[in-house]
């Protein structure tokens, strides 16, 4: 009977700690909802990649090495966020100075299909020079963004002709470490913005 | 007190010059503005506020311009850092009384298959049909690519 009891309680506890350790780990492995809350680990955040910069030549993530970045998804058929956000970050450029000379700065598209290198090299001429258009095959995109648990999808337009993007329209923030730091939101206040990327470049 | 009036009355011309709005029926458009686009950009944004000044819901059904292939009205909103962006379906309705701003970040028309680029400072002519008052010829005021909507006050 004490045996009996005894076995009782050790499988209750077993299956205590089970579930401690299933909850534990879920909840470690959930994706983080809020950008800024991210902690930082010291495994690099985004996984190596190759896309094609709008000089169409191979762009690696190599590349990125030793210097805090700035990356962002967009397309060109886009009327507002994607310009918007390119304008802002020139004008953030601008206003960081020679400090900022070591940030770099990546526009990713995500409709490789209408954004040829050429296509970028044209509509980028428009903003700070620093700034480096990506394109690729859609399946290299897919893996980038997803990597930055960004998202984009086709939208038809109604009359079927056309499409256009919905698509996470945040600024990534990555240290010199390769490690995620933040995020700038569409609506970020000039000043605040300026902020986060004075303490990126400090990292 | 000449002075003054005259004074008075180059104020009340400036203003005007400066107004730049549109009315046909019960709907009062203010202010048809875009941004100036990125180079070789085939789409851009057109925004402005619709009133309707009458007792019954409008609907504006459709739009055009000189620049463009096709214009489109769509909606689009930026939510917990996503862009999300779809054609409002079967006209944009402005209920009675009401101001509806198109404006970046929101309502908007979409001018696609650009055959030019609108730049800062140059106008395009444009066309909107409404479903109640009728079409009403407008003009689109080029503006500078950072451009916020919050500058527009009358």
């Amino acid at each position: 009977m004490n045996f009996l009891r005894l076995m009782r309680y050790a499988l209750w506890g077993i299956i205590l700690l089970i579930s401690l350790g299933v909850g534990l780990s879920v909840l470690g492995l959930l994706p983080q909802r809020d950008g800024q809350s991210v902690q930082s680990t010291s495994v690099p955040f985004a996984t190596p990649f190759t896309l094609t910069s709008h000089d169409n030549t191979p762009f690696s993530s190599e590349s990125l090495k030793g210097a805090p970045y700035a990356l962002f998804f967009g397309f060109t058929n886009c009327p507002d966020v994607c310009p918007t956000t390119l304008f802002d970050m020139s004008e953030r450029l601008k206003a960081l100075g020679p400090e900022g000379a070591k940030l770099k700065v990546l526009f990713i598209s995500v409709d490789p299909e209408r954004d040829t290198p050429e296509f970028l090299k044209r509509y980028l001429s428009s903003f700070d020079p620093r700034i480096i258009g990506l394109t690729g095959s859609p399946e290299a995109i897919k893996a980038v963004a997803k990597n930055y648990r960004a998202y984009f999808e086709k939208v038809p337009t109604n009359d079927g002709k056309d499409y256009t993007m919905n698509h996470t329209a945040l600024v990534f923030l990555l240290d010199s470490k390769g490690q995620f730091v933040g995020t700038i939101d569409y609506k970020e206040a000039p000043e605040v913005a300026h902020k986060k990327l004075v303490n990126l470049l400090k990292r | 007190m000449r002075v003054f009036f005259a004074l008075l009355c180059s104020l009340a011309f400036i203003s005007s010059a400066l107004a730049h709005d549109y009315k046909v029926g019960q709907i009062h458009v203010d202010h048809p503005w875009t941004k100036a686009t990125p180079a070789g950009a085939r789409v851009a944004g057109g925004y402005m506020k619709i009133t309707n000044q009458g007792d019954q819901v409008e609907k504006l059904l459709s739009a055009q311009t000189d620049i463009s292939e096709r214009t489109e009205i769509h909606e689009m909103a930026v939510v917990n850092g996503q862009m999300t962006m779809r054609e409002v379906a079967g006209g944009l309705v402005i209920k009675p009384g009401e101001t509806l701003e198109l404006k970046p970040g929101s309502f908007h028309m979409m001018f696609m298959g650009l055959k030019k680029n609108p730049a800062e400072g140059e106008s395009f002519k444009g066309k909107l049909v409404f479903e109640k008052a009728g079409a009403l010829e407008v003009e689109y005021k080029g503006e500078a690519m950072g451009q916020k909507p919050q500058g527009h006050h009358h």
